[in-house]
């Protein structure tokens, strides 16, 4: 049914870490490998080893270029479905192939009765939907259900795929709706927040911010007036200078 | 957006055929044109011809046009979903009212409530069309008013002229369809001009900054793409070639869509040494061709918000 549910018991989702990401991609190959065999199976890709190679993952990271200058940043930015509260992609689907789970909000798609006609992709306005070409159905992050409440995995490993591979820890996964999960009390004393808010489908999966950037004004080495007063500084008193400077940051 | 052929000869032929079908019927209802049966038979058969076409076209950009019957089931919340449904329905009264028409079962009033009602579902039909773009928040160009009722008033403008065609062959044309056509492609060519200005003066309301919740920390500039190559989200959305070269489009629209045909309509009205038909036809080819570049444009100008994340600075 493409009506949603008028509230979920649990709201199940991400909290990723801006701060921490290095992009490295490894949650988005151990996503395309989780999920080519699993709910969303195939997850076709195109012309893989030719000109042309694309095909439907579920989770892309961005490299961003934030600010000027020393001010300037490099923000690694993962970008996949954020299971939405009130997202249009699920009440524009004509046949009832998109839907958002009433007791744990993942927006899924029946890919038995997905007809194909992408309106859902152009409804969502994060991207978070890519077409399979090959299998003629829409495929989408579906926050691993099919881990998630897998009795077969080891306990530590029922969480998304995504989550697990993530080698600096970035990636949160619980209920957001509990103001007293961990990941609601994380998005609280980081100031999580919403892409595009004024859209109105009001994101599940929230963004922790980027610490602000550490002075590091007294960082930059200015070693003009030590190479004045002595010109033959050691490498060992270059070492003990740039220590101090660091240390007394 | 990217201009998909199977979706601009969806909209425009059932929009044509839709209008051709509903001003039938009200000229039938009327007593404007002689309830001949060739005439009738000839245009439903030319209406329906282009409503299939176009519904058909529309399911050859489906990965499961087997299940296309699904699509009838969600007209509670899916303006595609009501299209369907209502581009089914309108085959039924209208249908029936044809067969009165080419029986001569017509005058009672069963005949002429299957007309009205014939003539309400294809305007709904077209509304529904125009709601499944203006639904959508994600692409302001379609987002605003004026997109459903531009989609009914062009179907009726593009209607006029085939009815011109259709009553020129026939011998049957009278200054009323010619008035028509004019009044409806006129109101139509100010509407979408005026549709225009206002997409281009509306403000963009979403940024870059805001859409990756980056803004706090300045400019926000695409780095590292996530993919090397174009990937569904980009090929579907990323269209940026129709912006360009839109001034000029626009232009060709307005000539061949509007001009020439309120021109060839005009001429029908003075007695011009060409047979009418002759200028109906050049109405109906140049129109054709309008309707089709206003088309394009309408899906290559939109910008899509998910640009903002491959590094469109606003949207
Ligand atoms: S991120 Fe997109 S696909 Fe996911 S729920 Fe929100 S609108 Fe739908
Ligand atoms: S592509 Fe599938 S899931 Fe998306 S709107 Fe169409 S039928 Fe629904």
């Amino acid at each position: 049914m493409t009506s949603l549910p008028k509230s979920t018991g649990k709201k199940l989702g991400l909290v990723i870490d801006l701060d921490i990401c290095v992009g490295c991609q490894g949650c988005v190959t151990s996503c395309k490998e989780w999920n080519t065999g699993g709910y969303s199976a195939p997850l076709t890709d195109e012309d893989p080893y030719g000109a042309d190679p694309h095909g439907a993952w579920l989770n892309r990271v961005h490299g961003y270029e934030v600010g000027e200058g020393a001010e300037g940043r490099t923000v690694h930015f993962p970008r996949s479905c954020l299971h939405c509260d009130t997202p249009d992609c699920v009440t524009v689907c004509p046949t009832g192939a998109s839907y958002k789970r009433e007791e744990d909000g993942i927006v899924l798609v029946n890919p038995d009765t997905c007809i194909g006609c992408k309106l859902c992709s152009w409804a969502c306005p994060y991207g978070a939907r890519e077409y399979d070409y090959d299998d003629g159905v829409m495929k989408k992050c579906t926050l691993c259900v099919d881990r998630i409440y897998n009795e077969n995995l080891d306990p530590r490993d029922r969480v998304p795929a995504c989550v697990r591979a993530c080698p600096t820890g970035a990636r949160h996964f619980g209920d957001l709706g509990d103001p007293e999960s961990e990941v609601s009390q994380l998005v609280r004393d980081r100031g999580g927040y919403d892409l595009l808010p004024e859209m109105g489908y009001r994101p599940v999966n929230k963004y922790l911010p980027p610490r602000e950037a550490r002075d590091v004004s007294s960082a930059v080495l200015i070693d003009e007036p030590a190479t004045t007063k002595n010109e033959k500084t050691s490498a060992a008193d270059r070492f003990f200078a740039w220590a101090d400077q660091v240390l007394s940051r | 957006m990217h201009p998909a052929y199977s979706v601009i000869l969806f909209t425009t032929a059932s929009g044509a055929g839709y209008g051709l079908l509903a001003l039938l019927s009200i000229a039938g209802l009327l007593n404007l044109v002689p309830l001949d049966p060739w005439l009738g038979f000839t245009g439903f058969l030319v209406s329906y011809a282009f409503i299939t076409i176009g519904l058909l076209s529309s399911t050859f950009h489906l990965g499961h046009p087997e299940r296309a019957w699904r699509a009838f089931s969600q007209w509670r919340t899916s303006w595609l979903s009501r299209e369907g449904v209502m581009a089914i329905a309108t085959y039924v009264p209208t249908g029936m009212f044809a067969l009165g028409w080419f029986f001569d079962w017509t005058g009672g009033w069963v005949w002429a409530l299957l007309g009205w009602l014939g003539v309400v579902f294809s305007i709904v039909t077209v509304y529904c069309t125009g709601m499944i773009y203006a639904s959508l928040k994600t692409i302001r160009q379609w987002h605003m008013p004026q997109v459903a009722p531009l989609y009914v008033l062009l179907a009726a403008a593009t209607g006029a002229v085939l009815l011109n065609l259709l009553l020129t062959v026939f011998g049957d044309a009278r200054p009323w369809s010619f008035w028509t056509a004019i009044v409806l492609l006129a109101s139509a060519m100010l509407f979408k001009m005026q549709y225009w200005v206002a997409a281009e003066t509306d403000s963009k309301s979403h940024t870059a900054g805001r859409a990756t919740g980056l803004g706090r920390f300045g400019k926000v500039r695409a780095f590292e793409p996530p993919h090397s190559t174009p990937n569904f989200v980009m090929r579907e959305m990323g269209h940026r070639v129709g912006r360009k070269h839109a001034r000029t489009l626009r232009t060709l629209a307005v000539v061949f869509g509007f001009a020439i045909p309120i021109a060839a309509s005009a001429m029908l009205l003075l007695s011009s040494p060409l047979p009418s038909w002759l200028w109906a036809t050049v109405a109906t080819v140049s129109g054709a061709i309008g309707i089709l570049i206003e088309r394009w444009l309408f899906f290559a100008e939109a910008q899509h918000v998910v640009t903002l994340f491959y590094g469109e600075q606003e949207a």
